[in-house]
């Protein structure tokens, strides 16, 4: 009972006539709430709205049956008895009547027509008296637009639900439905009103049922929208409109062939239109029509039809010269849309009837045009016109050729063989076997015959692979068409080959050398079961195109052309397993790529070879792989060449080698999947290179080498999975052990080697050195890309390795140790602990030798060494260094914790801090003491600025390491925490700090942390950032070499300044942003920094009127001298500030 | 006081394309200036004075060294009124766009006017330049020229 109360009370505020909209929609949510949870039955409801049902003031009955039609409408999963539905939807039915409140009945009708039948569906002679008392009672015409979009859909829905009850309707309902349409002009109505027809059409499909009569009055309707045309634009989204209008339109027309004898006048007609988006739409609205109207019917229409699409795609062609026609000498044409459309027309009817093949051949201007085409043999004088309509008239006889055999039959038999003989080639007589002869000819030099020939060919390619599937081949021999082929294919191809092989060709016949290699590459990717050429023949044309692709790289157009032909057969062979073939293309294409990357000829234009590789490649896995195969003999050719003898040139060639690896060929396996094996056959093969050459050229490090290498072996790794990698590690590691790596770097001793000092600042280049070099580098990229779950063998001696590397200023070591930290278990389970080792453990030695060595070295510099480099100051700035080093690698140990989320990235924080603060007296742990004490007064701000720097590190995405690719561990938001840790710290230590050196490099720490931060998070501490910003931008445009900080710090202030929930806290420091922005608008190391300056004042120019009017005068007068910028950019930069000020 | 168009029925070309220069070197140069007055709104038609031809990039010469900008204008009809205000245009949108150190020069073309010697004299004529656009009707049409967004 309570609910009985509750929904009285939601009633009364619907039928209110003051209430809202929002109030309205409340209380019918929470009536239908009522209903669904059974506190109330639909009988109730009626009852208690019985009042509002039923009353003679019409604005209240219309309100009361709308809230019962809307709380229906919700109600659509809920079952409901067969008697509420019947008498509801009598009520409803019997209110269309009620003009005044026929909103709610049609709302009514609609909600309960659209129930699905497990919930109680209104039955079919309930449906029909709907249908009736909509045609009898609504006029339709006579409501506004959202009443009338809800009577089509009260009608779609009728039609579409219960066609079957309202087929006996006959005239009544198509009377009815011409009347209510008539005269409509709302889009979305419309699209309904069409829709509405083709269900009348499919209701009535009888071409002599009740439709027929009526077809020609509900043409009459339907014809006068075509073609769909805006005439008063609104918006962006007129176009999707005016397309689905149109398809629904399309749709309509095409719904009955009844239609066709008012259509295709009407569409004929709008053919010779002068509007070309109407001959558009007729062409495309034809073509659909054709489908579903039949042949017969349209046979009438055929010498019409192939009129209009000659004068469209032939007569005046108004095809444009595509980018790419160079590359097909000169014959590539994009067809405007309406040529397109007429193909697509041609197309269809082709495909209905031959009558419309006998019309295109027996046209005599096709003919004349052709046979005089021929007869002129010089493709130099043939002018752009008569190429456009070559290319017209090859894409018709194509698409004859390619709707059926029979009409390709005909095709072949009027024109094959006048082509042929244009081109002066005789059929291969039976006895003459198909082999390539020394005497073969040069065929004649006719482009117009030799680009319908292919056009012809590419034709029959058509039709083949497309019979192919359920033909035999027996079928295909008795056609003409194929007798023919069949006959001069052999001849054909000899000819493409020797005149690609004769030596007259030069960039004069570019458009020749396409052909021909479009021939070739046709005839080679004709099915397997019909085959027009032999073997021998098929083999001849591939070692063609594979010697352009080996010898002829300096003709570039032939080469481009043949490589991409190769391809495609490739791709072929790969759609259509057939092995045969596959395995000429392998020992023919594949093998001689590989011996062309293998052999020491790659010298010349090598990257044009890898390029070839590549692509012929990528074809097929079973290709890949053997290309693969070369490129690895390459690599260690070439590799230890320039490893071993320091040849200048292998090391080129051995970096471009490892290039093409790392970008190209790793990329495509990961892609095809699965292959793991190339990636760990690569990785160990590099490793055994190293392995087998003992000694390395003494020679400056040409680091592009060891980049290459260290990329790829990164990738490499990066793509195996965890016993992959596995291998690769202990492989390694095994090298490293034997070549002593270990103790030569130091390990285990307490003091640094001479050997571990010497790596970056020993004159004295030793052998030695660079091997070591090379495999710390190396085995840094195996750690930095492994899965975290890989094991890794000795991990102490690893860590301990990584650390002395790193102090000896090793970057790659560096990343390396922070991959380890980045993934390594803080934990150790199981039995592989004593392999493996924690992340604890890893801290605590990075933490332990880090500080010790570097009190340590200090030590060393006061004692000891001094053999090697008394009286020089190398010593001091060595240690110096080994702290930067320390620095660095602390900052990728903090990045590393930071990214997994551990909290001694803190530590790693504070500790950088205090380094960044050495001058200042605020340092009073023990460890920074002995830091500073032990450094040169003079060195110590350029620690602060290695500690200030770090912060870049920290915060910065890297290429090199941490990141997706190499499996780093990446908490989410991990940037932002950073940023709201460090933030408070920053900025109190700036209000604190009293030495300006040290302020400096506070505000330096503080902008590399803000500019890699995200927006959202700075937006919202924008308040207290803006000060410090300014104060940033102030210290940092001392110095020129900052230029690159103050940049990104700039793009955060623009960013600010743009987006809406930064104005309150740009409108509070109006004055000090502009005046900082004027001053770097005089900036004059950096056009990109005035630029954004300017672009920043622009947008400060928005802010509130009262604000920034008394800066006016200031920004206009220090704008007026960036109009005299040297830089046309910034003048015009300049000249929209000022006139966005100049109207502030 | 309506007095009906001076030149009822101008020619309108089209525009000419324009692509952002990316070329060094970034010195003035008359290219540069003529990118700035192009779109200067006709005072009598809803076009562009380059549409109407009263401008075109060989009409401004530039002289960086010296800081003289001279602009040649052509008036649609020898016995245009309006020559005047489309010069007051011109002379105000480049105060705006250039730095003041440039002197503007800012003439008929030889021959396309009656009364070229006065018009000139009167564009070149800094008090009366600054007294017309003192003038609250003629600061109105000039600034209605520069900041049209009728084209």
């Amino acid at each position: 009972m309570g609910g009985s109360t509750e929904c009285v009370k939601h009633i009364e505020l619907y039928v209110n006539s003051s209430a809202t909209s929002l109030q309205q929609e409340a209380s019918v949510n929470a009536i239908a709430t009522l209903l669904k949870n059974d506190t109330l039955n639909i009988e109730t409801l009626v009852r208690e709205m019985e009042m509002y049902l039923t009353t003679t003031d019409h604005i209240i009955r219309s309100r009361g049956i709308l809230l019962l039609a809307e709380v229906l409408a919700k109600l659509t999963s809920k079952p409901l008895t067969d008697t509420s539905i019947h008498s509801l939807i009598g009520f409803f039915s019997e209110r269309l009547a009620d003009w005044k409140a026929s909103r709610g009945a049609i709302v009514g009708c609609l909600a309960l027509l659209g129930r699905k039948k497990e919930v109680g569906m209104v039955t079919d002679s309930e449906a029909k008296a709907v249908a009736l008392s909509y045609l009898q009672n609504l006029q339709v015409q006579a409501l506004g637009q959202h009443d009338r979009k809800l009577s089509f859909r009260l009608m779609e829905c009728i039609l579409d639900h219960y066609a079957c009850a309202i087929r006996d309707l006959g005239d009544v309902l198509l009377y009815g439905i011409c009347e209510a349409i008539d005269e409509e002009k709302d889009p979305d109505c419309l699209v309904l009103v069409f829709h509405i027809i083709e269900s009348l059409a499919k209701l009535y499909p009888d071409p002599s049922g009740p439709l027929s009569k009526f077809a020609q009055d509900l043409f009459e309707i339907l014809g006068s929208y075509f073609p769909i045309h805006f005439t008063h634009r609104k918006g962006e989204d007129d176009d999707n409109k005016r397309e689905e209008l149109s398809r629904a339109l399309l749709l309509a027309f095409a719904s009955t062939p009844l239609f066709e004898p008012f259509s295709m006048p009407l569409l004929l007609e709008k053919l010779s239109s002068s509007l070309p988006s109407a001959k558009v739409e007729s062409f495309r609205y034809i073509s659909y029509c054709t489908t579903q109207y039949g042949s017969d019917r349209m046979v009438k229409y055929a010498q019409a039809l192939w009129s209009s699409v000659k004068e469209a795609t032939f007569i005046s062609p108004q095809s444009t010269v595509s980018a790419e026609s160079e590359l097909t000498g000169g014959m590539g044409f994009l067809d405007n849309d309406m040529m397109t459309q007429a193909f697509v027309l041609l197309q269809e009817v082709m495909q209905q009837d031959i009558i419309f093949t006998n019309l295109v051949l027996s046209d005599k201007d096709i003919n004349i045009f052709v046979n005089s085409l021929i007869e002129s043999t010089d493709f130099g004088d043939i002018s752009l016109l008569l190429r456009q309509k070559l290319h017209a008239a090859g894409h018709i006889l194509s698409v004859c050729a390619k709707s059926s055999a029979a009409s390709c039959n005909k095709v072949f038999e009027s024109y094959f063989p006048l082509l042929m003989n244009a081109l002066g080639i005789s059929p291969a007589k039976p006895s003459q076997k198909s082999y390539l002869d020394d005497d073969c000819s040069v065929f004649k030099l006719n482009f117009g015959a030799l680009y319908l020939c292919i056009d012809f060919l590419g034709a029959c390619r058509c039709l083949t692979a497309f019979f192919d599937n359920f033909t035999l081949v027996s079928d295909f021999a008795n056609q003409t068409w194929c007798a023919m082929l069949h006959r001069f294919s052999g001849p054909l191809m000899k000819g493409f080959i020797s005149f690609l092989g004769s030596n007259i060709v030069d960039s004069g016949h570019n458009a020749f050398v396409y052909l021909c290699v479009k021939g070739l590459q046709t005839l080679s990717t004709f099915p397997e079961s019909f085959v027009p050429v032999s073997k021998h023949l098929y083999d001849c044309s591939l070692l063609m195109l594979v010697s352009i692709v080996t010898s002829e790289i300096n003709k570039t157009f032939s080469w481009t052309s043949a490589l991409k032909a190769l391809v495609e057969i490739g791709l072929f062979i790969d759609n259509c397993p057939d092995s045969g073939r596959a395995s000429s293309y392998k020992s023919t294409v594949v093998e001689k790529i590989v011996f062309l990357i293998s052999s020491g000829d790659i010298t010349s234009s090598s990257s044009l070879k890898l390029q070839a590789a590549y692509d012929i490649g990528a074809t097929r896995k079973e290709f890949m792989v053997r290309i693969v195969q070369g490129l690895d003999e390459a690599i260690a050719v070439h590799f230890s060449a320039a490893y071993e003898l320091g040849n200048l040139e292998s090391d080129k060639l051995a970096t471009e080698l490892l290039d093409t690896y790392s970008n190209k060929v790793l990329p495509w396996f990961l892609e095809t999947g699965d292959s793991e094996e190339i990636p760990i056959k690569f990785a160990l093969g590099i490793w055994a290179n190293i392995e087998n050459s003992r000694c390395i050229n003494p020679r400056p490090p040409d680091n592009n080498l060891l980049g290459a290498t260290m990329t790829a072996m990164k990738k490499a790794v990066g793509s195996c999975t965890v016993e992959g990698q596995e291998m690769i590690i202990n492989k390694s590691y095994e090298l490293l052990l034997e070549s002593n790596c270990f103790e030569s770097m130091g390990f285990q001793s307490d003091n640094c080697s001479s050997k571990l000092k010497g790596l970056q600042q020993n004159h004295n280049f030793g052998s030695s050195t660079y091997r070591y070099e090379w495999l710390i580098s190396l085995f840094a990229s195996v750690v930095i890309a492994l899965r975290p779950q890989a094991c890794i063998p000795n991990g102490k001696m690893m860590v301990q390795l990584f650390i002395s590397a790193i102090l000896n200023g090793h970057v790659s070591s560096a990343h390396a140790l922070s991959a380890l930290v980045n993934k390594l278990p803080s934990k150790i389970t199981g039995i592989n602990s004593f392999r493996s080792i924690s992340l604890e453990e890893v801290l605590d030695m990075i933490f332990g030798s880090f500080f010790r060595t570097s009190s340590n070295g200090s030590m060393s510099g006061n004692d000891g060494h001094e053999i090697d480099l008394s009286g020089l100051k190398l010593d001091t700035l060595r240690i110096q260094s080994a702290k930067s080093n320390v620095v660095i690698g602390l900052a990728w140990i903090g990045k590393a914790l930071l990214m997994r989320g551990h909290v001694k990235v803190k530590d790693i924080t504070m500790t950088l801090l205090g380094l960044l603060m050495l001058d200042g007296n605020i340092g009073d742990s023990n460890q920074l003491q002995e830091w500073t004490e032990v450094c040169d007064e003079e060195y110590v701000p350029q620690l602060m600025k290695c500690a200030a720097d770090s912060f870049h590190i920290i915060m910065s995405d890297s290429e090199e390491c941490l990141n997706r690719r190499y499996h780093a561990v990446i908490r989410p938001l991990y940037k932002q925490r950073f940023f709201s840790s460090v933030i408070p710290i920053l900025s109190s230590l700036v209000v604190k700090s009293e030495s300006s050196s040290v302020r400096s490099m506070l505000y330096r720490a503080f902008a590399h942390v803000v500019s890699d931060a995200p927006l959202t998070a700075i937006l919202s501490e924008a308040k207290k950032l803006i000060p410090i910003l300014l104060d940033c931008l102030a210290i940092l445009s001392m110095d020129v070499l900052d230029k690159d900080i103050i940049y990104n710090v700039l793009l955060v202030v623009s960013g600010l300044l743009t987006d809406r929930n930064g104005e309150e806290a740009v409108i509070g420091n109006a004055p000090r942003i502009i005046n900082q922005l004027i001053d770097l608008t005089a900036y004059s190391q950096s056009m990109a920094i005035r630029e954004t300056a300017i672009q920043c004042l622009v947008a400060m120019s928005e802010l509130p009127h009262t604000r920034i009017y008394p800066l006016k005068t200031q920004v206009l007068q220090s704008i007026s001298k960036a109009l005299d910028d040297p830089k046309r950019i910034i003048r015009q930069e300049a000249v929209r500030c000022r006139s966005a000020w100049a109207s502030v | 006081m309506t007095l009906g168009l001076i030149n009822a029925n101008p020619v309108v070309h089209a525009k000419k394309e324009r692509h952002a220069r990316t070329d060094d070197p970034h010195a003035v140069d008359p290219l540069d200036i003529y990118e700035h007055v192009r779109d200067i709104r006709d005072p009598e038609h809803p076009y562009s004075l380059e549409q109407l031809s009263v401008l075109s990039e060989d009409s401004v010469t530039v002289d960086e060294k010296l800081g003289r900008i001279l602009i040649t204008f052509t008036p649609t009809i020898q016995h245009c009124s309006m020559a005047t205000v489309i010069g007051l245009c011109l002379r105000e949108k480049l105060k705006d766009c250039f730095p003041p150190h440039f002197k503007v020069d800012i003439k008929v073309a030889p021959g396309s006017h009656a009364d070229e010697e006065s018009v000139n004299k009167q564009l070149n004529d800094k008090e009366r330049v600054a007294a017309a656009l003192e003038n609250p009707n003629l600061r109105q049409l000039v600034e209605e020229c520069l900041y049209s967004s009728e084209l």
